[in-house]
């Protein structure tokens, strides 16, 4: 009684509180979230009786992996919703989650957010579906990020080794060379600067995937995960070099203050005043349609190391399908899951742009030999797969990023307009961070 | 005639109270049956809901328990609660007097019934008022830009550099700005017809007496639109403290200085829907509430002493 009451509680609070809007929230009583593990002949039996599957997910590419898998099984229907991401994406999943009701049978859930909704229960073990038999056939980042021991909360759709796209036109004008240490990163930021005063090397407003990747990258790992104990410290070694770094980019104003997918953003890339953008592989599709102006001034270069000759990577981004547990007709969820991220749905994405998180398709020559029009030709996934291959795999998220991310830019982004310095930001956002999690519960060091 | 009905009266209304009173009662409760059905629906369950659920507290881990006052208290001593009450009561003491002060010269000036075009005049004032909030927002957040919006143009334009209004110290009074923007024309209105009414003999008699306009206004205008003073002066104060619409939209123009604790509002949102604390969000909400309640109860008691 508890329970359900809790439920329709958090469900009521969203309108009550703040009265939002009035939408019907009534507790169903029935109960789905039982696993019993299932045989592939379930899943092909279910795919044969047909149904329909609603999938969250704001992925492009799932568009034609969905009119594929319509084709191959006339009798199931994929309904996709895919409006909303990010943040609003996780605000509607964790109500519709609390409200026991509307809950997706399959959703995107990215990388960093796993780790809540796995805690609290909210998704399907696929484990019981015989996922766990598929590691071998995924790059170990993502796999890791999608496994917890024998559990399996997800499949990894698509993943973000970082790459350092610069705008080679602007380097050329300059002749600045391409930074390939982040010293000489700081550098090139100070040249370009000098030359022309609209010019930046990057922008950067604060921003907690950004973050959080480059100190990945940098060898920090300032979460610790174990269950219900977390530990958080931005103090580490390898956390200074990041802030040492960085540091002098912020205070000698040679970042653009600019926020990420903004329209200041778009333009800054196509005219030249944002000179490079360290990001995730998943970046090139977002140029072409973003971007089309600058098609043919832009190359992918491998991220500049923290110690030359150091080829050290991180992931940035990427994220995986999961069922909810709450969500319905799980064998027709898996099929189509295992459909897009695992069978053939793989090759289609990846001809439309996205970066695959499976090792096959990441040796296939075909693959690595892609020319990128908009990169002037360039075979820019030989710098993918070999970031991929360099990623360390012991990183791991808060089982709350989601929320710490929130609150990324009233604490860290104080440094960013130069009220406190990095390192001060990275421990105020680490107390409240730590804060939290004791409030939610965690055993916090 | 009455000094002789009570002891008649008397005696019926002893012998059936009860039929009589209840067939009264009832005819009202018709009548405000169908509000009073709707103002609890609406109003007091979402209310006594709200404080039914900050008595509880849910978490990731450990689930949902019964803590009683404990977010109150927490929330009494939370300093980004109480920050963000500071900063619109910043705004409170800045904002609305120049917003009403405006809204009262203009009403006035349309009063004076000496501006040409008065009728145009009017309704271009009021026309703000009109554009949805979210809308004037997304306007303003783009004339705000230092880039590519108006303030960038026209640091292009002249070669000067004016303040970006969205850095961390003009924030509060860019949102003002909007907000003054938005609400002279609707603040302006309310004066406007409480001066309208005010009985044409009042000035013939003034201006016998050989007043000129200030004294007026003075003795005469301001004194009789006291009342609508004081409620602009109160939805004034509701609406600073509610403030919600105009952070919320420019934050992602303004991620470091406009923080997911920006109003008190903004932080109730940002921990129900961030954080997934319904439950303390609820009892933040509930103290903002009374807080809110008491501040605008006691500036309507002020407000009418001094109008008696």
């Amino acid at each position: 009684m508890r329970r359900k009451t809790s439920r329709l509680m958090r469900g009521l609070a969203v309108l009550s509180v703040l009265a939002l809007g009035a939408t019907a929230c009534g507790g169903s009583d029935d109960d789905s979230s039982g696993q019993k593990p299932v045989s592939a002949d379930d899943v092909q039996a279910a795919l044969k009786k047909g149904g329909s599957v609603t999938v969250w997910a704001w992925e492009p590419t799932l568009k034609t992996v969905a009119a594929d898998f319509q084709k191959k099984y006339p009798k199931v229907k994929i309904n996709l919703v895919g409006e909303r991401s990010g943040d609003k994406h996780y605000t509607a999943l964790s109500n519709a989650i609390s409200a026991k009701k509307g809950v997706p049978d399959v959703s995107q859930v990215e990388y960093f957010a796993l780790g809540q909704y796995s805690l609290t229960k909210g998704l399907t073990d696929l484990a019981s579906f015989g996922a766990d038999k598929l590691k071998d056939k995924y790059t170990p980042g993502p796999w890791n990020a999608v496994s917890e021991g024998d559990k399996v909360y997800g499949l990894p759709m698509d993943s973000g080794p970082m790459a350092l796209f610069y705008n080679k036109k602007v380097f050329d004008k300059y002749k600045i060379a391409v930074p390939t240490t982040w010293d000489e990163y700081v550098d090139a930021a100070r040249k370009l600067h000098k030359a022309d005063p609209k010019v930046y090397i990057a922008n950067d407003a604060g921003d907690a995937g950004f973050t959080t990747s480059m100190l990945w990258q940098a060898g920090s790992r300032p979460y610790k995960v174990d269950g219900t104990k977390v530990s958080v410290d931005f103090s580490d070694a390898g956390a200074k070099k990041y802030t040492d770094t960085w540091q002098q980019l912020i205070d000698e104003k040679l970042v653009s203050p600019i926020n990420g997918w903004t329209d200041d953003w778009y333009k800054g890339l196509g005219d030249g005043t944002i000179a490079t953008l360290a990001s995730g592989a998943w970046m090139p599709a977002n140029f072409t349609t973003g971007v089309p102006n600058a098609s043919g001034d832009w190359r992918a270069a491998p991220m500049p190391a923290w110690t030359k000759g150091d080829k050290a990577s991180a992931e940035n981004g990427g994220s995986s399908l999961a069922l909810p547990a709450l969500g319905k007709n799980k064998e027709l969820a898996y099929a189509f899951v295992e459909y897009a991220n695992s069978g053939a749905g793989v090759q289609s994405r990846v001809k439309e742009g996205a970066f695959p998180a499976t090792t096959a398709e990441l040796k296939n020559d075909a693959f690595l030999d892609t020319e990128f029009k908009y990169f002037g030709g360039q075979k820019a996934n030989t710098v993918f797969a070999d970031s991929a291959a360099n990623v360390a795999d012991d990183w791991s998220y808060l089982p709350f990023q989601q929320y710490a991310n929130s609150i990324f830019n009233d604490t860290v982004g104080k440094a960013y307009v130069g009220n406190t310095k990095l390192a001060d930001g990275l421990k105020s956002w680490q107390d409240a961070s730590v804060k939290y999690g004791k409030e939610q519960g965690f055993t916090v060091e | 005639m009455t000094t002789l009905q009570p002891p008649v009266a008397a005696k019926p209304r002893k012998a059936r109270p009860p039929a009589q009173g209840d067939r009264r009662s009832w005819t009202g409760w018709g009548f405000i049956g169908p509000f009073v059905a709707v103002f609890a629906l609406v109003f007091l369950a979402p209310i006594a809901y709200s404080i039914y659920l900050s008595l509880f507290r849910d978490q990731l881990i450990g689930g949902t328990q019964f803590v009683g006052m404990d977010n109150y208290t927490q929330a009494l001593k939370d300093e980004r609660f109480w920050e963000s009450l500071a900063r619109v009561s910043l705004f409170l003491a800045v904002q609305v007097p120049i917003m009403l002060g405006i809204a009262l010269l203009i009403a006035l000036a349309l009063d004076s019934g000496r501006l040409f075009g008065k009728d145009f005049f009017r309704i271009a004032i009021f026309l703000p008022y009109a554009v949805p909030a979210v809308v004037a927002t997304l306007m303003w957040g783009f004339m705000y830009g230092t880039k590519y919006g108006l303030v960038g143009d026209i640091n292009d334009a002249f070669g000067v550099t004016l303040p970006d209004p969205l850095s961390s110290d003009l924030v509060l009074a860019s949102i003002g700005n909007i907000v003054t923007w938005e609400f002279i024309g609707y603040n302006m209105l309310i004066f406007y017809s409480a001066l309208r009414v005010i009985p044409q003999s009042l000035y013939e008699a003034a201006e016998i007496d050989g007043a000129g306009q200030v004294r007026i206004v003075t003795a005469i205008k301001l004194p009789a639109i006291r009342g609508a003073l004081v409620i602009a002066t109160i939805f004034s104060i509701i609406g600073s403290f509610q403030l919600f619409n105009e952070p919320s939209i420019l934050r992602p123009l303004a991620r470091n200085a406009i923080t997911t604790d920006f109003t008190p509002n903004f932080y109730t949102y940002s921990l129900s829907f961030n954080g997934q604390q319904h439950n303390y969000s609820a009892a933040v909400a509930i103290i903002m509430g009374l807080i809110t309640m008491v501040i605008a109860y006691v500036v309507q008691l002020r407000g009418m002493r001094k109008g008696a």
